[in-house]
């Protein structure tokens, strides 16, 4: 089966990861989508290339969440148990815009995340680490009217998976977007700098373009980082659907 | 428009997303039973054609007289706004379902369609695609026409008592017809 090859080593799945990216060095800013080095991804990559369409109304449009759908309090993933989770408490916040950078005000923004043992309070994690009682790692905003949204979290670990052998996924944080209509929504996962598993890790090498790459990182701010208390990272997003999904024939 | 700031690349939803994103009443965009709502249901398939157990779908659309629904309140519904979003994630079978209401035509005489976007564990980045209902106006569709007929069937709901089926194909020859805006 495809899909449960024998497990390959780090260095040939790094060596695909290196050829694919040579070979597509002209690539859109988004990930391939039929990329072998991501092994679940063999068998759920369409083959077709999407169609062109001109979006109807009802498309460039989309849903609306207001102050009824979310709880200020979700979005300090750090006080949703009476102690507090371990870790790193840091602060993650940004701005989303869009391509032309104008705020995306008052959308939703949903992200979760493995606690900093690299344990996901997930029944299908079975990576042995300790679950961490005080931290279950989901959280949501709405961005204000400038387009920024805040969280205060912990710093995930990275864990090990089992694309490969010896397979270890950077530290990431999931990231679930809405932008101005419907085509711009998109999930992605943010990244830390200076992780030495983002070379190794074909999620992240599914995107060929390095510059892309680069907008996935967050960026250590002192100037959020805040005195005796947190570290600050700031992430700023942009939402456009000229961001391209490749799929190869 | 000037598109000057490059797009945030999207990245694969992962085997994790139930910790957060699916949440209790995204699948009733109506609550099951009451006038009019409907079932739309289906299955998510891979290129082997085994179900998907852990995709997610959203469903977008516009309501019964077809305008562009803009009311919040999806993630805590009140059992009377009509918000035209859902959310629903498939279950050990590849199953998923929404309860929801028929769309109307976006414009007089256009065939009328629910809006999907589809992530999956294994799916680098979001798809989308529209979800027509069997009827007379589809010809005239500036989509559907312009697709040959094997292809234009990937994009129809079957018509059953109570709603529609319609499954997503994510590879192979069935494979659903996925969309991307023209530039």
């Amino acid at each position: 089966m495809p899909d449960n090859p024998p497990l390959d080593t780090q260095e040939s799945i790094s060596a695909e990861i290196a050829s694919i990216a040579t070979a597509h060095e002209k690539a859109g800013p988004g990930p391939l989508l039929d990329y072998r080095p991501y092994r679940s991804s063999i068998l759920r990559h369409p083959a077709f290339l999407p169609v062109q369409v001109e979006p109807e109304e009802v498309e460039l449009a989309g849903p609306v969440f207001g102050a009824r759908d979310v709880d200020p309090a979700d979005a300090d993933l750090t006080a949703q148990h009476p102690g507090e989770p371990l870790g790193e408490r840091m602060i993650v916040t940004g701005r989303i815009t869009d391509g032309t950078g104008r705020p995306v005000a008052g959308q939703l923004v949903e992200v979760w995340q493995a606690n900093a043992a690299g344990r996901y309070a997930h029944s299908r994690d079975r990576h042995p680490a300790p679950l961490d009682p005080n931290f279950t790692g989901t959280g949501r905003c709405l961005t204000d009217a400038d387009g920024w949204y805040r969280f205060v979290t912990i710093k995930p670990g990275p864990y090990p998976w089992r694309n490969h052998l010896n397979a270890w996924r950077p530290a990431h944080i999931h990231f679930s977007l809405f932008g101005r209509d419907f085509t711009e929504r998109v999930v992605t996962q943010m990244y830390f700098p200076g992780d030495p598993l983002l070379p190794l890790d074909p999620i992240f090498g599914s995107i060929p373009d390095t510059a892309g790459q680069q907008r996935l990182l967050a960026t250590y701010d002192h100037g959020v980082t805040r005195p005796e208390w947190s570290t600050g990272y700031r992430w700023d997003i942009v939402l456009t659907e000229s961001r391209r999904t490749w799929t190869e024939s | 428009m000037t598109e000057s700031l490059p797009a945030t690349p999207g990245q694969t939803v992962g085997p994790f997303f139930g910790l957060s994103l699916p949440y209790g009443g995204g699948p009733e965009l109506v609550p099951p039973g009451t006038a009019g709502a409907i079932r739309l249901h289906g299955r998510v398939l891979d290129g082997a054609g085994e179900p998907v157990p852990d995709a997610l779908l959203e469903l977008w659309q516009t309501g019964p007289d077809g305008a562009v629904v803009q009311e919040p309140g999806s993630l805590n519904r009140d059992g009377w706004t009509f918000t035209g979003w859902g959310r629903a994630a498939t279950d050990n079978a590849g199953h998923w379902s929404f309860s929801t209401l028929t769309p109307g035509p976006g414009r007089p005489g256009a065939a009328p369609f629910f809006a999907l976007t589809v992530f999956a564990r294994g799916l680098l980045d979001r798809l989308r695609t529209r979800i027509y209902l069997p009827g007379d106006s589809l010809p005239e569709d500036p989509l559907l026409s312009g697709l040959w007929p094997e292809r234009r069937r990937t994009l129809i709901a079957t018509a059953e008592p109570g709603g529609y089926a319609f499954d997503v194909v994510l590879q192979g020859a069935d494979e659903t017809v996925f969309l991307e805006s023209r530039p």
